[in-house]
Parts: structure tokens; sequence; C-alpha cells
């Protein structure tokens, strides 16, 4: 008997792979399901027993979507979003990442201590007066009131120090005695090193810019400024019997985020890793 | 090497600047907020603005719908954590497991539901639960179990939402686990297999308490998460039904943002924020106390 054939007449073995069958459906199944049903005709998944896959597959509910309730502004929206707010955010968070990690100035730690300490606020606590504050600079119902308090996160510059700090110091010493400044260092030296967490931050923060909905729904009151998220939600709302409209709809939503996972996906998990590992 | 003052503030003060002018400074207002009457007649014209000193936490306290939020809020913690946990430190050790085929597949499926948008796989969740049409009722119906309505009654509610929520984020806990798991060093299983330890005498005795930091790690930010319960009831239940799923977040919005209550939501806030900090400092407290009693 071979190995392999001894592998799998093990009951254990058969077991495990078992349950990572059952575990694998039970994530997988709501998924595509969504899809499944977002091809279906309107109607069809109210009926009983709700059926599994389309009868006649059809688009008409993305074209509905997308002709009439203008899911094609929301995507762009969302997109403009959350690719401001990666931009921004990566710089600022890397910028000073890398200065709390290998720049030496008057009061670092003390900065760094006291960031440390702020994270296990919630955000929650410093919505209302947020709100107010933006409302008072004109900026809610803008994207800016969106972007602007997202544009630097302390995890961020958290997980880039951690990164930073691998960068041996002879390297930046040595750029320096050939009479770089510290600005061309930190292009030309350290990002390119920095690479692989600029990766991991910028997914991080596009996919959680992407997915947030408790922010652009309180700042955003005007319709036609909404996020994918704010507008699904208020659809939902006045759709609910309309599920294959709405799971046409969580498709759009979902389905770039997944794309840009699965392409990226060993910068995401390593990212969620190095937050844990301290 | 000699200290870069200037370039060192240069560097670090964009991000400084969005820090404290968008967080840090209201965190502060927000705590003087919740000492003031601060309504929709203040948000017309500031000057109808007054010192309320404790007021605002004392209407909270003595709110009835407060309590229920904070139950409900509770149910989800108690019931959501542990579950949530559980699973993915299970599905962690099957993938670990030299055993398990098709690795790479399985770790992305399972972590799949953490990357999608919170309030779209809400609403598909929505129609999975539905009484009549989802396919929950109708999975359960093929053995035996009568079709239960589990957003629309006020014991179901909570626990459904529980289980939409382990299930959008046990993949995330779960990598973290196999990284703790990969971190084990395999002498240590060789050495008890020779000792003729059995498969979960190995977990009892080697998994776990190498976890030991790790799990009280996750639990900690885990629990703080669950804790900020608000778009789940929002999009599915809407609070309801009979405010079975208003969550303390939840209070938070609507006193805040439709009723306008500002200083009012501000101090729901802030009590929930001394909550989370009590809970997890006496989980942490907890941990290490373990910790310390099965090393001594």
């Amino acid at each position: 008997m071979t190995a392999a054939s001894k592998r799998r007449r093990d009951p254990v073995a058969l077991a495990v792979n078992f349950a990572l069958v059952l575990a694998a459906c039970f994530a997988l199944a709501p998924l595509l399901w969504m899809l499944s049903v977002s091809f279906m005709q309107a109607g069809e998944a109210s009926s009983y027993p709700p059926p599994l896959l389309p009868a006649h597959p059809t688009l008409a509910n993305y074209v509905q979507l997308f002709a009439q309730a203008g899911m094609g502004r929301y995507f762009v929206n969302s997109l403009v979003v959350a690719t401001a707010l990666t931009l921004g955010s990566v710089l600022f968070n890397v910028m000073a990442g890398y200065a709390f990690a290998k720049l030496k100035f008057k009061g670092r730690d003390a900065a760094f201590q006291a960031l440390m300490a702020a994270l296990v606020i919630p955000g929650q606590v410093a919505m209302m007066p947020l709100y107010l504050m933006l409302k008072q600079m004109g900026l809610v119902n803008t994207w800016a009131g969106v972007v602007l308090p997202g544009l630097a996160g302390i995890f961020g510059i958290y997980m880039v120090r951690q990164y930073a700090r691998s960068i041996p110091d002879a390297l930046i010493e040595a750029a320096r005695i050939d009479g770089a400044g510290e600005w061309r260092i930190f292009w030309q030296v350290v990002l390119p090193m920095l690479k692989p967490v600029v990766v991991t931050l910028a997914v991080f923060a596009f996919l959680g810019s992407w997915n947030d909905f408790m922010w652009p729904l309180i700042v955003l009151t005007d319709g036609q400024l909404h996020t994918l998220p704010v507008a699904l939600a208020s659809l939902s709302r006045e759709h609910v019997q309309d599920s294959e409209l709405m799971m046409a709809g969580a498709v759009v939503t979902v389905l770039p985020v997944l794309i840009l996972f699965l392409a990226l996906q060993k910068h995401y998990m390593q990212g969620l890793m190095m937050g844990s590992v301290k | 090497m000699k200290p870069r003052n200037l370039a060192g503030w240069m560097f670090v003060a964009p991000a400084l600047a969005v820090i404290g002018l968008f967080f840090i400074l209201p965190v502060a207002a927000g705590l003087a907020l919740s000492f003031t009457d601060f309504d929709l007649y203040a948000l017309a014209d500031l000057r109808n603005l007054r010192f309320a000193g404790l007021d605002n936490y004392v209407r909270v306290l003595s709110l009835p719908l407060f309590w229920t939020a904070l139950l409900n809020t509770l149910e989800f913690v108690v019931l959501g954590v542990p579950l949530s946990i559980g699973l993915s430190l299970g599905c962690a050790v099957l993938l670990q497991s030299p055993l398990a085929r098709f690795k790479p597949f399985f770790r992305t499926a399972l972590f799949a539901p953490v990357v999608t948008t919170l309030v779209a796989v809400a609403v598909i969740w929505r129609y999975l639960f539905h009484v009549r049409y989802g396919l929950i009722n109708s999975g359960l119906g093929h053995i035996g179990i009568g079709p239960i309505d589990w957003l629309g009654d006020p014991h179901w509610s909570m626990p459904a939402i529980v289980v939409f929520a382990v299930w959008k984020g046990f993949g995330a806990n779960m990598i973290i686990f196999v990284a703790a798991l990969q971190a084990i060093p395999d002498e240590l299983y060789e050495a008890a297999r020779i000792d003729g330890a059995r498969r979960w005498a190995q977990f009892r005795h080697i998994t776990l308490p190498m976890l030991g930091p790790t799990l009280l790690m996750v639990s900690v930010l885990t629990m703080a998460g669950y804790f900020q319960l608000f778009a789940e009831p929002y999009v599915m239940t809407q609070g309801g039904p009979l405010q079975s799923t208003v969550s303390v977040l939840y209070l938070m919005y609507e006193e805040g943002f439709r009723w306008w209550n500002l200083g009012q939501a501000s101090a729901v806030a802030f009590l929930l924020f001394v909550l989370m900090v009590g809970v997890t400092q006496a989980m942490r407290r907890l941990g290490r106390g373990t910790e310390e009693a099965a090393s001594a």
C-alpha cells in the first residue's frame, strides 16, 4: 500500500478533511447563494421551496441597478473615496512610522507612547464632536468629511514602525554621508525597503474604506454622494421584497474587494499576523 | 547618531495633525459634550447650550432602553465571542493538521467572509434568515425542525445576529491562531507522542498552554469589537423586534444622529467606553493570573 492511499483510508484524515469541507461550505454558501440569486428573475427566490439555481438566468437585476438605482454612481463614489483615503493614509502612516522607528528626535518616545495609549479609545467616542467640527468647517456632506479623519491611523503607524526597525542604520547613515537630504533618503532608500508593509497597509486601507459604514452614513446625508454600503443599506430598506435586486447589489459591492483580496491575500494575511505578534 | 529634531517632527507632523485634530481633540470634546445639554436647539444656536453636570449620565442610566441595549449587547458578546473564538481555533487546528489537504484553498475559503462588506453580507443573511423563503429554515425543515422566525421573534433575533457575526469574523482570528500554532516547536509534540499522549491530551497539555498569550490577546480584541455592535442590527432588524437587537452603539446613533441629543449620545459613548475598558482589563488580569498559576 502506498503512503497516499494509506492516508486516504485513515479515518482521522477523513474526519479532518470532512470537517474542513463543512466549514468551507458554511463560509462560502451565503456568497454562492448571493451570486446565484442575483441572476434570478424578479420574484423567483421568493417561492417555496427556495430555489438554489436560477431557472432562466438573467442580467435584468444588474441592468435595473445601474440604469435605475444609480449603482454606477455609488460605485464611482466608493472608488474615489477609497482611493483617496488609501493614497493619503499610506503616505502619512509610512512617514510617521519610519520616523518613529529610525529618526531620533526630541519627544519621540513620549509621542509614540501617547499614541499607543490612545489605541484603546474606540472611534465612536469621537463621532459626535467630530460631526460638529466638520459641520463648522463646512465639510459635512462632502467626501472630504469622510476621508480626512481616516488619513492617519495609530495602528498603521505602529505596523510601519515595527517593520521599519529592521532597516539597517548604516544604510541611512551612508546616504547621509553622500549628502542626501532626509526627504530624499525617505523616497529613495527607505520607501523601496518598506514596500511589503506599504502594500499591506494599502490593502487594509482600501478594504477598510470600501467596507466602512457608520461614518459615511453619518457624514453623507445627500444621496448623490453615498458610498456603496450606505446606498445598499438604504436601497435594502426600500426594496425589502426584491431579494434578486438586492443580491445583485451585494455582488457589485462585495466582488471588487473579494477580487482585490484574492490578488493580494498574502500581504493581507501578513498584516493581520503583524498586528497580533507584538 | 545625532538627533534630527526638525526632520523627525516634519515626518510625523502630518499624521499627528490628523490624529490630533480628528481624533484626540474630538474625544476630549466628547467628554465635555457629555456634560452639556447639547441638542437640536443648541445645534441651531449655540447660545442655547447649557452646562448640565452629570445630568446626561443620570438620565441615560435611568433610561429603560439603555439597560435593554446593554443587556442585548452583553448577550451578543457572551454568545458571540466564545463561539467565534472556538470556531476560529477549531478551524486553525484543522488547517494545521498534517492530514489536511488543499490547505491554501480551505484557508482562503474560510477567510473570505472577513473581507466582505458588512452591509452587503448582512443583506444576504437577512434573506437567508427569512421565515418562509430562507435557506436556513428550508434546511432545518429537512431535518424536521419547524420554521423559526429568526429576525421576527425577539428570542431568536439576537442569536441570529450572533450566527451572522460569527460567520463574518471567525476567519480573522483563525489566521492569527494558525500563525501561533506554527510557532509551537514540533519537538514538544514528538516528546508527547513518545510518552504515549493521545491527540486530545496533546491539544490539552501542549497546544492550549502554548497558545495562552495569543488566546488572551485574541479574546480581548474580539470582545472589544463585539461590544461595538451596530451595522448588523441597523441593516437586518433596525433594532427590532420589540427592541431586542438595539445595541448600545445603535442607541448612541439614534440618540445622536436621529434625535440630535448629542450631549446624551456622548454620555452613552463614554459609558460604553468605560465598560469596555473595565471588561477587557479584568480579562487581562484574569488571563495573567491563570498563566502565573500554570507556570507556578
